[in-house]
């Protein structure tokens, strides 16, 4: 049987999204990309450059936009320069890791349980809380500063370890895509495991958890960006030097000054800031795209 | 997690019963969620109709706050309120079609390059905008050591440097730029996933029943079929653009910056909260800016999310 198209499906060339492999009609797309790719990509690997220019390079006029020789020498001054009141950088990178790894943690215990009690639960109130969180995904953080420092001084966490994490655990938008993905499980798993006798919390960990781990990597992410590049609490909130985190100690070390031997250096301390967020998005990419799937606001 | 397991730790502390309420599983993060998300909101509201300058305990003016906001802030009016919302409607519109053109644009190529170039479109969103800042102060540098200087130069657009970083008109046309660079976030993310997600049989239908070309494609299949991912783009989208701020003092190196070019509401907000004390006005600044938050979502929703409401 011989099956007769219009002739105008001769020329489509089946589905052109997301197709398997390279065809000479990609090429136009290309064309547009790389100019846009280039300009996305110069101010990161100018970075990268200017970070491992040696001091003598960063003066050079006409300037140089790749160094001819590379040295650390920046990263070495960073090091070993300490603040006024004398905390070793060594410090405020144990301070940073150690928030970036307790935010994470909490607000994924935190969040996944509230996730999957939006998901699978039944309780009161549940339509007014979970409809707040998703208003809340507008909620502009730096816009409450000043309410903020009032709530931390009644709980008495200012100038403690404490000011660092946990305004940060709960994410809106996180415990959102959470939610909506758990959405996608299918219902008589839930059933199932309740029948087997489980009770909710085996059922949350050991049946729903292993299926949302994309989801969880997501917030994973977005909890290490909130903690890492987070200057804000070593700013307003701590006054104790010791417990300051590094995207502070940077800023104060390089932000005041315009002098070019700063540049090299301010450029390093970028490095290290950003380097962890880049690294940590390409392991996770798959997980957080196949997140973000699920990401559609109603 | 590395906890042995939670049954064993919950039924030797006898706390078997409770974990099988849904308050055992919502009510950590609610405590957390309202005490620093929606308690913060209350507390501004009710602060911007104080005097409040952090030692004595705040008193009521009514709404003294709004009223000097509205008819004595000159800096308010002229420079923080029309650069806001120039560079909301600038970089937030702009970012968000930007994400979405790149998004499809991707969409369009195989696999392993898609990946790579979603990548670096997506970095600039990492960056943390006031450290980056060190790049666009040696690119925009005044002097003929200036990347841009020394490039238009050499090729003679210009006779002598410009003092890019001076004039508040470059300032602002800058901070445009360096928020539109790096505005393809979560949101962009969101946005190519979702076209890679519509079903392949949808176009192919489409196509059968008269699509004629990958115009009519893009307006009648793809967006619709990606509302509610196109919703949550716009949402971030305005939530990053409103949560801009400090970027014009981080390029000039002055707070306020020349002429306060670039100052947005946020740092004068941050001016009055923490430079001068002024709680209860820094309050009110912050409830303004939280409205207009929901007066450009409520707008997105419109646009967009139209059937669910």
């Amino acid at each position: 049987m011989k099956l007769r198209l219009p002739k105008r499906r001769a020329k489509y060339l089946g589905q052109m999204i997301n197709p398997e492999r390279f065809h000479k009609s990609q090429i136009k797309f290309y064309l547009i990309l790389l100019p846009i790719l280039l300009v996305m990509m110069l101010p990161i690997v100018f970075i990268i450059s200017h970070a491992f220019k040696p001091l003598d390079e960063l003066y050079a006029y006409p300037p140089k936009f790749f160094p001819s020789r590379l040295t650390l020498d920046n990263f070495k001054q960073l090091i070993k320069a300490t603040s006024q009141t004398g905390v070793p950088f060594s410090r405020y990178l144990f301070n940073s890791i150690l928030v970036a790894i307790l935010v994470i943690l909490f607000s994924l215990l935190f969040g996944s349980l509230a996730a999957f009690a939006f998901s699978f639960l039944e309780f009161k109130g549940k339509k007014v809380i979970f409809g707040a969180n998703q208003i809340a995904i507008m909620f502009v953080a730096v816009a409450v500063a000043v309410p903020r420092y009032i709530v931390m001084s009644r709980l008495g966490i200012i100038n403690s370890f404490f000011a660092h994490i946990i305004p940060l655990i709960a994410i809106p938008v996180g415990v959102f895509l959470l939610k909506q993905f758990m959405d996608q499980i299918p219902r008589e798993l839930y059933d199932a495991a309740k029948i087997d006798g489980a009770n909710k919390l085996q059922i949350y960990f050991r049946v729903i958890l292993p299926l949302v781990k994309p989801a969880l990597a997501t917030i994973a992410i977005l909890a290490f960006q909130s903690a890492w590049n987070n200057t804000e609490t070593s700013q307003l909130f701590i006054n104790d030097e010791a417990l300051k985190t590094l995207p502070y100690y940077f800023g104060s070390l390089t932000l005041g000054t315009s002098s070019i031997a700063a540049q090299g250096i301010s450029a390093a301390a970028s490095l290290i800031i950003f380097l962890p967020n880049i690294v940590l998005f390409i392991i996770l990419q798959r997980n957080v795209m196949n997140t973000m799937a699920h990401s559609g606001l109603k | 997690m590395s906890i042995k397991s939670p049954e064993t730790i919950i039924s030797k502390t006898g706390l078997k019963k409770s974990i099988n309420t849904s308050g055992f599983f919502v009510l950590p993060y609610v405590i957390f969620f309202f005490t620093f998300v929606i308690l913060l909101i209350l507390i501004s509201v009710m602060l911007s109709f104080t005097y409040y300058d952090t030692i004595n305990f705040p008193h009521f003016i009514g709404l003294r706050n709004y009223i000097n906001l509205l008819t004595q802030d000159t800096d308010f009016m002229q420079f923080a309120l029309p650069t806001t919302i120039k560079y909301a409607l600038i970089v937030g519109p702009g970012g968000y079609l930007l994400s979405f053109i790149l998004a499809w644009i991707l969409a369009q190529i195989p696999h392993r390059s898609r990946t790579v170039a979603a990548i670096i479109i997506y970095s600039p969103a990492l960056t943390s905008g006031v450290l980056m800042t060190v790049v666009w102060r040696v690119v925009f540098a005044g002097d003929n050591r200036g990347y841009l200087n020394n490039l238009l130069l050499n090729m003679g657009v210009i006779n002598a440097p410009v003092q890019w970083l001076q004039d508040p008109k470059t300032i602002t046309l800058i901070m445009l730029f360096v928020g539109l660079w790096s505005s393809m976030g979560i949101g962009f993310l969101a946005m190519l996933s979702g076209i890679l997600n519509i079903n392949k049989e949808i176009y192919e239908a489409a196509y059968i029943d008269g699509l004629k070309n990958r115009w009519q494609e893009i307006f009648y299949i793809t967006i619709p079929s990606m509302k509610p991912q196109m919703l949550f783009g716009m949402v971030m989208a305005i939530v990053s653009t409103f949560n801009a701020s400090g970027i014009a003092a981080a390029l000039t190196l002055s707070t306020p910056p020349p002429q306060l070019a670039g100052w947005l509401i946020v740092d004068h907000m941050n001016d009055f909260g923490f430079g001068r004390y002024e709680m209860g006005y820094a309050s009110a600044l912050s409830v303004v800016l939280v409205l207009m938050v929901l007066l450009f979502s409520r707008i997105a929703k419109r646009l967009f999310g139209g059937d669910n409401e």
